[in-house]
């Protein structure tokens, strides 16, 4: 390989996304030099940092991500639409984006919180910088705070909302009148504005198997998943009916993953539970599975602070083998109810804390997942789940 | 699948002595592997032929066999425990699993109905076998780099013929990578050939492409009988390919690495893993990457516990020996606690939310004329780690623990401004190329340049181009008017007070004062947790940085604090970690907080199960202080860790914290050796003859008086460093030119030195009162090998009692006079039956761990509890174990270095030592090295 020929990385190759023009390299590192940016939680605890991204006001429930790498993926998943992301590893944005690594068309967080952020990044293929990224996205976050301050504050008091703002700097009661503006996301269902509002397909339409997926928020890869299986996916609205999707007749269904409290959800419930009826095969991830432990008399709650990283352990409790798991849930399961329906078997647990990560309905071919098997970011470990879903579709 | 309950008693195979490429790592995880084998109720036998470690001690395995690693020690230790079942040979690293196949080979674990766990030896045989590695490389889809085996000159020149230039020549089964190297041009082939198929036991190489400037990557993974899989730690090299991993500067977790890429290097290393056979245990995997991120190559894979294992555990807090050593008896990793939350289990991966550093320690002034040119054959003698939040903090701190006489990277004013040197030291790495890179980027040269020479990421070399910059901006300012902001930045990038008062043209002294009183520019302590924080921890493993919460919060006990010894180098290893790893426990079975600082994250003292609370800091002076300010204990140790902690002593004294044991005074006074001197005569000691210089002016009338053969050599050095015989004045002016060139301003001894004299030391305990001399070991080789590189027995072999008695009353004398309170080494030159004193050192020595080995005795123990003033020497009751004899034998690395000198001298060379018990004097053994004593000057 000849070095010479690679390209210098800070004179940024544009593709069509980014503006043709020639950027002069800042260098930012000098703290006073940066626009200044304040985080305020909803308990009033206040932090005070440096601007990245664009400059303004966004705020949502605040939660913090553990990975090591996979920025992108995190911010792009829907799932996460409404909350601020707190990541805790030490560097953010040190290998730029790139446009296919993305698992929605735009993110559609409501900001982020960096320890070290990196307006440099190297990677010879990636499309732009994080920073321009952020600003072309019209997201805020803030850097050079304490973060691990921060997680221990929100392992310790939970959940709660929280807002970015460059606009703020001395008008702490004006941010506070801004926050509490923002809904609280217990209770709040998000997932049809998240959702595709037209149907639309995935994948190669010669092939064997058609699953009809539910979109309350799909991560591209799930798709990526199953049409590398041979599978034909056309994707529905949130709040589709079963009849428009048995009119094209699908082998299986999926039900996605997405944003919001599954306890508000009864429609979503209501077409699952006709799904269920038709007997054939249903796979759900994550929400997916809040849902259809809904429609099978399960209750949700929301959690303390969720689960969200890329290292989570998981007990697979049919094979005996575990596997590590990318998550990202602020809701879960109830393990009573789940343990008292006689209809439903615990497939897999959270090896951290005992809380169901996977069914399996005894009486229909159907089965979820608390966890993303499709896993981007995150480790491949349970990618064998969407095999399961091929061949309980081709077995039916 | 739970423990193997036909298990009762493991056989754990040790290292042995410290060489370039197998060094304290292994203590760590032997001793770490032993404690959780026993924790499970199973019997621990262990061997070792390394005396200062502490796996060898009896706290740590219920029996020990100091005997030389080979199969006939293995067969003894077998036939007097019948009852062993188990052989766990993969905790001491290549030594180890070596014996372990030769004992397969002779049938020995067959015979006697051993089972060895932890490993399987066709999964050695495929990792270590170059062709057979690649078969199955290839096999399993793994990317390989064109090329091929040649077990002769022909087919090595046939093969290099298909690949073309440049390539690179792997010789098999070594240590290290030794004999391996990179191979530019056509016409240096053939030399690197031969070198290479002689360096390797079975006469194979392996010619490969040369992928030189590739990514390289380390991923740590444990894997249970079932196959569960996790990775600890992925391991980025600063450094890319073409530098042994053990001699490039690496950094955790990975900092250029997208999801996607770092997945895909996580289900190769899972495949290889599976792929080389079905077995419980740790295992490293090496890849690189193209600069692009399309190519993976898998470089190699290691099935055992190594050096990166180590440094994979201090950098995330999971102990990884400690879980492979449950492994192999059974577990699987969901059923084994999670010894760091308390209450989740061992199958989960780290995340963490800092980053850290590895800096490689060299020793190349101490191989005159070696080849300093990093390669593929492993040269460092030691590391260091730094953990900051960020990467430029971690990268100061590791800058800062090398103990180089460097404050950090740069603004030291010790910058090359050379050009030419710099570009030449980019291109061909040696111990200080990133010290080049900062300077190169300080005088101008282009970043281009830089990386194009380097092939060093872009994302570090921007960070360090970085500093360059803050350091113009702090220029501008001064200790009046520089802003709060700007000191506060360029403490978060880890910048000493030193480094910043020389930017600021101040006093580190003004500095801290500014930042910490003025500015409340404090040091915060973060907890290394496994999980981000994302639960509560119970490890009490901390580091330092700059934020606004403090984790770290002082318990009102009674605490002291226990100094490392900083990185492994010639001259400083393993036996000071020894002794600090045993003030810690003895501090602690005294009711004492234990408090202990270190930056090697090879050792065993930084184990977070060791002391009370661990700082992994640097031994460097504001570390240090601020931790004292935090935790205000009763007093540090320096006695223990060598000169690293016992330099920090004047600064404690000065400002007034508590110094254990022997008072700074006396530690001062045994070193200047006009007051010592002055001492002896007081007490009627008799020394050799000297005088204190400057200049060679001085030196030249000096010498009338004293007398040919000189000993010349500065003062306050490490092993012997710049020590030298002369014999005339042409000599003489040469050499202390040649000191005062290295040493500025250094004081210069003359001794007279005493031909053909015997050697001797004794180390003992003093309480200020009474003495006790733990044990006196007589040299073998005459007067003139640095004591480090001789060997000597303990006890004397032919010294008559006339010369015992003067060399125990001048033991006593000066160990009284200097009020010592701990331990203290002596050593002196016995002629015609007249004993001088050559030097004395209040602290724990080199020697110490081996005479409590051989008397089987816990002198350190004794020696803290004495320090602490928790007992006198006359509360113990002594009964060394004395029978026959124990031989100290040094152990060298040479073979790392092939154009070195290897004439022993006064300065130290040797990177180990082996212990070797006789019954009489008639032993064969000792009767050799006894008839070579003269043959020294060709070992």
């Amino acid at each position: 390989m000849d070095i010479s020929s690679i390209p210098f990385f800070i004179s940024f190759k544009f593709n069509k996304a980014y503006p043709e023009k020639i950027i002069k390299f800042e260098y930012p590192i000098f703290e006073m030099n940066k626009q200044k940016a304040t985080l305020l939680l909803a308990d009033g605890t206040v932090f005070h940092g440096n601007l990245i991204g664009n400059s303004g006001t966004n705020g949502g429930e605040i939660c913090f991500n553990t990975g090591m790498t996979g920025y992108q993926e995190i911010y792009t998943d829907p799932s996460y639409t409404g909350q601020i992301i707190v990541n805790t590893t030490s560097h953010i944005g040190n290998y730029g984006v790139m446009d296919d690594e993305s698992e929605s068309e735009s993110p559609s967080i409501a900001g982020i919180v960096v320890n070290s952020f990196s307006q440099v990044f190297s990677r010879l293929d990636a499309s732009g910088s994080l920073q321009d990224y952020l600003v072309k996205h019209g997201i805020s976050g803030i850097a050079d705070i304490d973060t691990r301050k921060l997680v221990r504050h929100i392992r310790s008091q939970g959940a709660m909302n929280a807002i970015i703002s460059s606009e703020f700097e001395n008008d702490l009661e004006g941010l506070r009148a801004e926050l509490e503006k923002i809904p609280n996301m217990d209770g709040l269902e998000l997932s049809s504005k998240v959702c595709t509002t037209e149907p639309y397909y995935f994948g190669d339409d010669t092939a064997d198997i058609k699953v009809a997926c539910l979109d309350f928020g799909i991560k591209k890869n799930i798709l990526r998943s199953l049409a590398s299986r041979g599978v034909y996916c056309k994707v529905f609205p949130a709040k589709t009916n079963l009849a428009e999707m048995e009119a094209w007749n699908p082998d299986g269904y999926f039900l996605s993953n997405g944003p919001g409290d599954p306890a508000v959800m009864g429609y979503a419930v209501e077409t699952t539970q006709s799904i269920l009826q038709t007997g054939k095969p249903l796979f759900g991830i994550c929400l997916g599975h809040q849902i259809l432990a809904e429609a099978n008399g399960v209750s949700t709650f929301k959690m303390h602070h969720g689960h969200r990283g890329l290292n989570h352990p998981i007990k697979n409790l049919v094979t005996g083998k575990s596997e590590i798991t990318s998550q990202n849930h602020g809701f879960v399961v109830n393990r009573e109810d789940v343990e008292k329906n006689e209809n439903i078997e615990i497939t897999h647990v959270h090896l951290n804390d005992g809380t169901v990560a996977g069914i399996r309905l005894k009486d229909k071919p159907a089965f979820s997942v608390q966890y993303h098997p499709e896993s981007s970011p995150g480790p491949h470990d349970s990618r064998y789940l969407f095999d399961d879903f091929i061949s309980l579709i081709q077995n039916n | 699948m739970p423990k193997d309950s036909s298990i009762k008693h493991v056989l754990i195979i040790g290292s042995g002595p410290i060489v370039i490429g197998q060094a304290c790592e292994f203590d760590y995880a032997g001793s770490q592997a032993s404690r959780s084998l026993r924790d499970e109720g199973i019997t621990v036998t262990l061997i070792n032929s390394n005396p200062a470690t502490i796996m060898t001690d009896p706290v740590t395995a219920d029996h020990v066999y100091l005997l030389p690693l080979e199969k006939k020690s293995i067969i003894k230790i077998l036939q007097d425990h019948p009852d062993i079942d188990c052989v766990l040979p993969t905790m001491g690293g290549q030594t180890a699993l070596n014996l372990a196949i030769d004992c397969d080979k002779a049938g020995i674990w067959n015979k006697f109905n051993i089972r060895m766990i932890g490993v399987d030896i066709d999964a050695i045989e495929t990792a270590e076998n170059r062709e057979k590695f690649k078969a199955l490389m290839e096999k399993l889809g793994v990317g390989v780099c064109i090329g091929d085996t040649a077990s002769s000159f022909l087919e090595g020149k046939e093969i290099a013929q298909e690949i073309g230039f440049p390539l690179v020549i792997r010789p098999s089964y070594t240590l290290g990578g030794s004999g391996g190297g990179f191979v530019e041009r056509a016409e240096d082939f053939e030399k690197a050939l031969v070198t290479g198929l002689q360096a390797s036991p079975t006469h194979e190489v392996l010619i490969e492409q040369s992928i030189t400037g590739w990514k390289e990557y380390e991923l740590e993974v444990l894997r249970d009988s079932i196959g569960n899989m996790v990775v600890i730690c992925s391991i980025e090299n600063f450094d890319p390919m073409g530098i042994h991993t053990g001699d490039s500067i690496t950094v955790a977790p990975a900092m250029t690495l997208p999801d996607t890429v770092y997945q895909e290097l996580r289900n190769q290393a899972i495949k290889m893993m599976n792929g080389i056979g079905n077995f419980a245990g740790g295992c490293n995997v090496q890849f690189s990457v193209s600069p692009d991120n399309k190519t993976i190559i898998g470089i190699e894979i290691n099935p055992r516990v190594s050096r990166s294992s180590a440094l994979a555990s201090k950098a995330t807090g999971y102990p990884i020996a400690k879980v492979a050593a449950k492994l192999a008896i059974g577990y699987n990793l969901d059923e084994i606690p999670n010894s760091i939350t308390g209450n989740t289990s061992a199958f989960f991966e780290p995340a963490i939310d800092y980053v850290i550093v590895k800096i490689p320690r060299w020793n190349f002034d101490k191989f005159k004329g070696s080849d300093k040119k990093l390669g593929l054959s492993m040269k460092s003698v030691g590391e260091v780690m730094g953990i900051g939040r960020n990467f430029q903090e971690a990268l100061q701190k590791a800058c800062q623990s090398l103990e180089i006489k460097r404050n950090g990277l740069g603004a030291d004013g010790k910058e090359l401004r050379d050009q030419e040197k710099i570009l030449y030291s980019l291109a061909n790495a040696s111990w200080d190329r990133l010290f080049h890179i900062y300077d190169a980027f300080k005088l101008g040269i282009s970043f281009r340049t830089i990386h194009d020479l380097t092939k060093i990421d872009k994302w570090f070399l921007k960070q360090i181009e970085e500093l360059i910059l803050l350091e113009g901006e702090i220029e501008k300012h001064t200790l009046e008017n520089i802003p709060k902001d700007l000191m506060e930045t360029a403490k978060k990038k880890g910048y000493s007070d030193r480094q910043i008062a020389h930017l600021l043209r101040c006093l580190e002294s003004e500095v801290f004062n500014k930042r910490y009183k003025e500015m409340g520019i404090k040091r915060v302590y973060k907890l290394v947790d496994t999980c981000a924080a994302e639960f509560e921890a119970k490890t009490p493993y901390f580091y330092s940085t700059f934020g606004e919460e403090n984790e770290s919060i002082p318990s009102d006990r009674k605490k002291v604090v226990v100094l490392g010894s900083g990185p492994n180098r010639v001259g400083q290893g393993i036996e000071f970690d020894y002794s600090c790893v045993h003030g810690v426990l003895a501090a602690k079975e005294c009711g004492y907080e234990t408090i202990m600082i270190n930056c090697n994250p090879e050792t065993v003292s930084t184990d977070f199960d060791i002391s009370d609370k661990l700082y992994f800091e640097p031994v460097f002076w504001e570390h240090i202080y601020e931790i004292i300010l935090l935790e205000n204990p009763v007093g540090v140790i320096v006695q223990l860790g060598g000169q690293t902690a016992l330099k920090l002593a004047e600064k404690l004294d000065k400002l007034g914290i508590p110094i254990l044991g022997t008072s700074y005074e006396a530690l001062d006074l045994a070193e200047d050796r006009g007051r010592f001197s002055t001492l002896l005569k007081d007490n009627n000691v008799p020394y050799p003859e000297f005088g204190t210089i400057h200049s060679t002016d001085e030196a030249l009338e000096l010498c009338k008086t004293i007398g040919f053969p000189l000993l010349v050599r500065p003062s306050y050095v490490l092993g012997g460093q710049g020590m030298k015989i002369v014999i005339n004045e042409k000599e003489l002016e040469e050499h202390v030119v040649e000191v005062l060139r290295d040493i500025p301003n250094n004081e210069i001894l003359l001794d007279h030195f005493l031909e053909n004299a015997i050697e001797a030391e004794a180390d003992a305990i003093c309480d200020g009162e009474n003495v006790y001399i733990i044990g006196i070991m007589q040299h073998i080789e005459p007067a003139g090998i640095h004591s480090g590189d001789s060997y000597a027995v303990l006890p004397p072999y032919n010294l008559g009692d006339f010369v015992m008695r003067q060399i125990e009353s001048y033991t006593e004398k000066i160990a009284l006079a200097l009020r010592t309170v701990g331990l203290i080494n002596i050593q002196f030159a016995i002629k015609n039956d007249k004993v001088y004193v050559i030097e004395a050192n209040p602290r724990a020595s080199r020697t110490v761990p081996f005479i409590c080995k051989a008397y089987q005795e816990p002198y350190v123990n004794y020696a803290v509890k004495v320090m602490l003033g928790e007992k006198k020497v006359t509360d113990f009751v002594f009964n060394p174990t004395k029978k026959g004899y124990a031989i100290k034998e040094p152990v060298f690395s040479f073979h790392k270095f092939p154009n070195v000198n290897k004439e022993l001298g006064p300065e130290m060379k040797s990177t180990g030592e082996a212990i070797y018990f006789i019954d009489d004097l008639m032993d064969d053994y000792f009767l050799k090295i006894y008839s070579e004593r003269n043959l020294y000057l060709s070992r």
